[in-house]
């Protein structure tokens, strides 16, 4: 079949408009998450140093350990959220598209 | 063989401790030694396997696609790893541990910055790597551009990146192995490049991940072990650990927040921006997502990796304070402490800046203090495995950009025979083995660390904003990717040069010409208002062609119609 043809097809399918809109939002919303998270923590280093170095309590463990291993784990929990979302969802959508492609 | 046999026998009876004390003085000699044989055993046993192997890949390797990609048959989990591998270099094993050893919590800042460049990897980059590339991620820059020009920046900006890497890899490797195995510089940094060369040149993809997958199941053991012995000499309390820690560091609390590393705000996010995008931007990473069979393999590697990866940097910090308290803090008088350079104790350095071969080796010293010898010397075989392994990755990344970008697509103009281009690729490794070993004893007494993060801010400022813009923004057009991407290279090298380190330090200038040593915050919107700018300006042919050619692409790195086969062929 020819370029155009699967082109034309899978253009005209609107699970492809489906794929494309609910892949392109989740990416880009998870991406502000994981910019804002990220450079949230970076601005706390570059304006609050002070903060992320007050000890919790009378302990000497600081509000800046947990937030910098928060981040590292948020990060990793928000891949996994994308990934699950990918798997269970647009895998699907991507199937049906190929398939009535055929 | 004579030789293996003797070193054996002498690591079996140093095993035997008593043997040893009997010898009263002499002790003393047989410790230093032992030191050094079980190291080098186990990174005899670590070579000879991973030869084996690269004997066994070798002869899977006939077809460029396993000479690239493996012939794309790594699965999901495997790939992860070798990501994870290729990811927690020398450089953040060594140098990460080593910076919170010297000041604390200004590690953790590195480790965040280093692991939050995944998740921007795993949506916006993996599977649209998988779906429309086949060897190099510029194989995905170039999918609608004219090729000559793509292909041609694409080749750059991956050669400085991985040559930066490569140099700042080579000298760690040098630096290590002598302090570790009691071996010269010069020698270490042949070995690396003969047995980097083996393994590529050989062994392809194919043996550089099998490489990479068993250094990272052992490094992440390692540092597991160590973190585990750390936390159980303090009860498992933090603040246990945190107190010992405190107590001895001569910055006492300050070590406990952000420290002197991060002066300014804008060096702040702009080390972060680098750090970030950079990761998306790294052609031996990127090049990973060809290995598996499709996008959800692709989408899967990455997942694993960021856990594998997030694990071992919050292992590092552990260390790092382990370090501080039971190095630093070995003996209460430092003129006693075995992990300390005498002379720089007698000439009134503190216990951390005293450290026996820098801050660098402080893993090291904590490997030996709290496993012994015998697991000092796994961990330096560790470490020395894991600059082969990703100076390997390296190089097969820099050969594929030579080989499959530069001769195939620019001068061969796509009519390459593949055995002309696997031939091509060989002699590329092989001549990135000697520059390799040229660089590395050109660079011996540099200052490595800068290196690793003008390779980041290269590889944010040129690779990632081409490849990102190609793939998103239909109005992306040769003319501007070409201007756009070269002007970022440019422009972050150029910071790079005439700031703090590299003009003042580095090349001994009195005063930098800009102050910024972290650069990415300016070449980064450098390349991407290049890219918009060149491409909203331009009107020519091609540029119509390319934005006709964005719906094929769009639809294929959204679905996966007609991508690369994975099949082994």
């Amino acid at each position: 079949m020819s370029t155009d043809i699967i082109i034309n097809k899978v253009r005209s399918n609107p699970k492809f408009a489906e794929l494309v809109h609910k892949r392109n939002s989740l990416a880009f919303s998870l991406t502000i998450a994981v910019l804002v998270l990220y450079f949230g923590f970076i601005l706390l280093v570059g304006y609050a140093k002070g903060f992320l170095a007050t000890p919790i309590g009378s302990n000497l463990m600081t509000f800046g350990v947990p937030i910098g291993i928060g981040v590292i784990v948020g990060a990793f929990v928000l891949t996994g959220i994308y990934v699950r979302k990918a798997n269970a969802e647009f895998d699907t959508l991507t199937a049906q598209i190929v398939e009535e492609t055929k | 063989m004579n030789r293996v046999l003797t070193l054996l026998t002498t690591a079996a009876l140093t095993a035997l401790p008593t043997v040893a004390m009997a010898a009263g003085v002499a002790a003393d000699d047989i410790k230093k030694q032992a030191t050094n044989f079980p190291a080098i055993i186990m990174f005899v046993i670590f070579v000879g396997i991973t030869l084996g192997i690269t004997y066994w890949a070798a002869r899977r390797t006939k077809s460029a696609a396993a000479f690239y990609t493996a012939g794309g048959g790594i699965t999901g989990g495997q790939n992860g790893l070798a990501i994870a591998g290729d990811y927690m270099s020398a450089a953040s094993f060594l140098g990460i541990t080593g910076l919170v050893y010297g000041s604390g919590y200004d590690g953790l800042i590195f480790s965040v910055g280093w692991l939050v460049g995944w998740p921007i990897v795993t949506f916006l980059v993996a599977e649209q790597l998988r779906n429309l590339g086949k060897f190099t991620f510029a194989d995905v820059a170039s999918f609608r551009f004219a090729q000559t020009p793509i292909r041609t920046l694409a080749a750059c900006g991956s050669l400085v990146t991985v040559a930066f890497y490569l140099i700042a890899q080579m000298v760690g490797a040098g630096k290590l192995i002598q302090i570790l195995f009691g071996l010269p510089y010069l020698w270490a940094v042949i070995i690396v490049g003969v047995l980097m060369i083996v393994y590529v040149t050989f062994g392809g993809m194919t043996a550089t991940t099998w490489v990479q997958i068993i250094k990272a199941v052992l490094l992440l053991g390692g540092a597991t072990f160590m973190a585990l012995m750390v936390l159980i000499k303090f009860g498992f309390s933090p603040e246990a650990l945190f107190k010992a820690a405190v107590d001895i560091h001569p910055k006492k609390v300050a070590i406990m927040g952000p420290g002197s590393l991060i002066t300014d705000p804008i060096s702040a996010i702009s080390l972060g921006m680098a750090l970030m995008f950079g990761t998306a931007g790294l052609p031996h990473i990127l090049m990973r997502f060809f290995t598996v069979k499709d996008a959800k393999a692709a989408r899967k590697s990455v997942f694993y990796a960021t856990g594998f990866i997030g694990y071992f940097y919050i292992l590092t910090f552990i260390m790092g304070f382990g370090a501080i308290a039971l190095i630093a803090g070995n003996t209460a008088n430092p003129a006693e402490n075995p992990f300390l350079d005498q002379a720089l104790v007698a000439a009134g350095k503190d216990a951390i800046a005293a450290i026996k071969g820098g801050s660098n080796m402080a893993v090291m010293h904590l490997a030996n203090a709290v496993g012994g010898e015998y697991f000092l010397g796994f961990i330096a075989a560790i470490a020395f495995a894991t600059i082969l392994a990703v100076v390997s990755g390296l190089a097969l990344a820099g050969a594929s950009a030579i080989s499959h970008d530069l001769y195939a697509s620019v001068f061969k103009h796509g009519k390459a025979a593949e055995a002309d281009e696997m031939r091509v690729s060989k002699i590329a490794s092989v001549a990135l083995g000697f520059l390799a070993v040229g660089l590395g004893i050109a660079f011996e007494n540099q200052n490595v660390a800068y290196m690793v993060g003008l390779a980041f801010a290269i590889a944010a400022s040129c690779n990632f904003p081409v490849l990102l813009m190609s793939v998103f923004w239909k109005g992306m057009t040769t003319r501007g990717a070409f201007i756009g991407g070269f002007l970022g290279l440019i422009s972050a090298v150029a910071l790079v040069v005439t700031g703090p380190t590299v003009w003042v330090k580095v090349l001994g200038n009195a005063a930098a010409l800009q102050p910024y040593d972290n650069v990415a915050i300016f070449s980064m919107p450098i390349a991407f208002i290049g890219i918009w700018l060149f491409s909203l300006l331009d009107n020519s042919a091609r540029a119509a062609e390319d934005k006709a050619g964005f719906e094929a692409q769009y639809i294929r790195c959204q679905t996966g119609i007609g991508a690369a086969g994975a099949a082994s062929h």
